[in-house]
């Protein structure tokens, strides 16, 4: 299985030898019956399918609902490895939350110089509206889902912060609970930390983040677009496990100067609204007026200090990925320390020495967009045709500043069970971040994503991906 | 206490509606199904009574030239233009049943969608005609598990009210709606002389409610227009009549007033018409048109229903 060669396998490292996090679970799968094995993959899936953990993939004829593939071989990470990463995350949120309040306030970045100008101030997802505002607790990205990537033993790196709406948390969720039915007899001999008290810490990070007008306990809500939206099962799944309403921007109304929504006995103020509505539709009055997904108002009343809106409108700038690669200075900056994870070495193709070193070797390197997510609009070099190369070319000289550029890192490997056995398939490792006024937490788990097909480097569940259990062990 | 989302309460409603119209559709196309069979001369105005029951008609013809069962079956079951079709309505319950997950419990959204991802590919091999008794069958049995699971499983507090009303105001208008297409088998004319009440239709009215054999526990071999029209509307034991109904959603909005310490304006109205249908007598309503009385009822009901959704804040 292991072709000992360039990627680093999780479970048999560079050279085929069972690593120490899988020595346990290696012995007691051995054990099992292959075709039991099978049978319980089976089984897995229509669990999922009977629950409806389901996703809706856009450009989709019917906006059909699927399945994403569950594997059910685990990922298990030490928890030596674990809090090294940790460590290394808590850094990161804290300096991102700095940032987000200074280019919001004083701008003492820019000022030093430390990142340019036009980064902040041509970006679209920068808000004007949000200059001077302070957002209860100072905090503007309360949930984090910070994406990293290993390529050995002790190298992880950063890929993307994803600190303005993470999602998969579900999934970590779900997937945790479909290998405790499939598995139990495993959970019991391998010591494995849970990840079942994640809504309860949402819950008491959210209530935490109330505004300071709020007396008593703090009303919260889950805001989706509603039951079209490709993430529909995890806001209804969260707002159920937490114990708050789930509601659509119809729901809510400005009413004496609350945000409030229609309950059967007339308005209810609300105090924190966990949205899952992107900043552009959030209040038609402030922003996007063709919205129908938002509140009218809701934005004044944020400004005014009436609610708080988690993750606070305009973080979504920490995402562009032009400025994840000033992230080892922005993390410098504000902790005066040394970033504790890598980032992925970037070139920025709005520089003309970097553009030119990019367009000489596309067939290498992975070339995003700056705002793109999903893995959409993204060219993967080795991978690519020669015409799929030459018409890529075409639109980075086109617009240079609208990308970067990364190595193909050697992404590491964890086997799957396939028709033929196991397989080692590529995969990340999305752990969730949950930032209050007090504490930061990290829940000792998070969803991998591997992708399905052999030598693939692309794990979004939107091109086909898949995910797996991620097991934090108690102790090494 | 922070009450529940109005959207909440419309999409329960509208869940159980949905609900109810797929099980009684499917009694409705059974019941037609069995008279197709057994009456091939009269099938075209079997299948015509059938689709105006369901309040598809117009469409249908849009659709079709012939009545025959093929055409009538397609429409009813799997066709995805139908608004009326057995696909449409249980598609709208699941839709219903995911915009209210969080209101309903795991047993009863499971208990949906399974029903959804059964019976959805079933619908589209319904062409094969040997085979749809016992597609109907499945149907009901799938109705019956969502039921129980909301009966075993749910609280008794306003989530279920909003689950009970909407499953009943659908079943009165259904009920109601049965009784109107087959009117002119009850008429008095027909009555007067005993023996002339078709048994076949009278077997059809009763099948579509589910009730066929109940009435004749109760009544024995006492057919008559007046002992149906009775039976139907008035007795209080079954729990498809519309009096049954009434019953109910009197009791239920009673307990919503007590939970919400308010009362409505459909409070008075649902009084208003169950005391309407006790004082119409089987005999006068017999006497005075029972088409009249239906399409009055309907009506009326439609009417409480649109009063229970601006009530309880069901649209913003």
């Amino acid at each position: 299985m292991a072709d000992g060669s360039t990627n680093f396998d999780e479970m048999l490292g560079f050279g085929g030898e069972v690593r120490t996090p899988y020595a346990e679970y290696h012995e007691l799968l051995t054990k099992i019956d292959p075709t039991k094995l099978k049978q319980k993959s089976r089984d897995a899936e229509a669990f999922f399918r009977r629950t409806g953990i389901t996703f809706n993939v856009y450009g989709d004829s019917e906006a059909d609902e699927r399945l994403i593939p569950f594997d059910l071989l685990p990922r298990i990470i030490s928890a030596k490895e674990w809090s090294r990463l940790t460590r290394g995350i808590e850094q990161r949120v804290k300096a991102l939350n700095a940032f987000l309040h200074d280019i919001y306030h004083r701008q003492e970045i820019l000022r030093a110089g430390r990142i340019p100008q036009r980064l902040i101030t041509d970006n679209q997802a920068f808000l004007p509206q949000m200059v001077g505002v302070n957002p209860p607790g100072n905090i503007y990205t309360h949930i984090v889902g910070t994406d990293l990537v290993r390529t050995g033993p002790d190298e992880f790196f950063v890929l993307e912060d994803n600190a303005r709406t993470p999602s998969g948390v579900s999934y970590m969720l779900e997937n945790r609970e479909t290998m405790l039915k499939m598995f139990p007899e495993l959970f019991s001999q391998v010591g494995v930390q849970s990840v079942g008290d994640y809504p309860a810490l949402l819950r008491k990070s959210l209530a935490a983040s109330a505004p300071s007008t709020c007396a008593g306990k703090p009303t919260i809500a889950v805001l989706t677009p509603g039951i079209h939206n490709s993430a529909y099962f995890e806001h209804a799944f969260l707002a159920d496990q937490m114990g708050v309403e789930l509601v659509e921007g119809h729901d809510l109304r400005v009413v004496d100067g609350r945000v409030a929504m229609r309950t059967t006995c007339g308005y209810e103020p609300v105090d924190v609204i966990y949205r899952r509505v992107d900043d552009e539709y959030l209040d038609p009055l402030n922003f996007n007026p063709e919205s129908m997904l938002g509140v009218p108002g809701i934005f004044d009343i944020y400004r005014a200090g009436g609610i708080t809106i988690t993750n606070a409108p305009g973080t979504g700038i920490s995402d562009d990925k032009a400025l994840y690669s000033y992230m080892p200075d922005i993390v410098e900056f504000y902790t005066g320390q040394a970033p504790l994870l890598k980032n992925v070495e970037t070139w920025r193709c709005s520089e003309p020495d970097s553009l030119a070193y990019v367009l000489d070797h596309l067939s290498e390197l992975v070339v995003k967009e700056v705002h793109g997510s999903g893995g959409y609009g993204m060219l993967v070099g080795p991978a690519a045709s020669k015409a799929e190369i030459e018409a890529f070319k075409a639109k980075l000289t086109a617009n240079p500043a609208n990308y970067i550029a990364q190595p193909t890192l050697a992404l590491s490997t964890v086997p799957i069970l396939t028709d033929a056995g196991l397989a080692p398939r590529h995969v990340d490792l999305r752990p969730f971040v949950l930032v209050s006024p007090n504490c930061i937490d990290v829940v000792p788990g998070g969803l991998t994503r591997v992708a399905m097909k052999e030598g693939s480097l692309v794990v979004n569940s939107s091109q086909g991906g898949g995910t797996k259990d991620t097991w934090v062990l108690r102790d090494d | 206490m922070i009450r529940m989302l109005g959207r909440t309460a419309s999409g329960l409603f509208w869940m159980m509606r949905y609900l109810e119209r797929v099980e009684n559709t499917a009694r409705l196309v059974d019941a037609g199904f069995r008279m197709s069979l057994t009456r091939a001369r009269t099938m075209r105005s079997e299948w015509e009574s059938v689709l105006s029951t369901a309040g598809t008609i117009d469409a249908f013809r849009e659709k079709y030239d012939h009545f025959n069962t093929p055409n009538v079956v397609a429409f009813m079951i799997a066709d995805k233009e139908n608004p009326g079709s057995l696909y449409r309505s249980l598609a709208a319950a699941r839709e219903n049943a995911r915009m209210t997950r969080t209101a309903i419990t795991k047993d009863v959204w499971e208990a949906i969608n399974d029903a959804w991802l059964e019976l959805r590919f079933a619908f589209e091999a319904s062409d094969d005609l040997t085979d749809l008794p016992n597609l109907l069958a499945r149907i009901r049995q799938h109705t019956a598990l969502v039921r129980g699971s909301i009966n075993g499983t749910m609280l008794r507090n306003d989530i279920f009210r909003f689950v009970m009303l909407g499953a009943l105001i659908e079943r009165a208008d259904n009920t109601a709606r049965i009784l109107d297409t087959k009117y002119y088998v009850l008429l008095p004319s027909s009555a007067s002389v005993g023996s002339s009440l078709d048994q076949v239709q009278w077997e059809m009215i009763l099948r579509s409610a589910s009730a066929e054999r109940s009435f004749h526990w109760l009544h024995g071999g006492d057919i008559s227009p007046i002992s149906i029209v009775n039976f139907l509307i008035h007795d209080v034991r079954l729990p498809r009549s519309i009096a049954y109904c009434y019953d109910e959603i009197v009791a239920t909005l009673a307990d919503l007033e007590v939970e919400y310490q308010v009362r409505k304006p459909c409070h008075d109205l649902a009084a208003e018409h169950e005391a309407h249908i006790t004082n119409s007598t089987s005999e006068w309503i017999i006497g005075s048109g029972l088409h009249e009385f239906l399409i009055d009822f309907i009506a009326r009901n439609a009417r409480l229903a649109e009063m229970i959704e601006t009530d309880y804040r069901f649209h913003a």
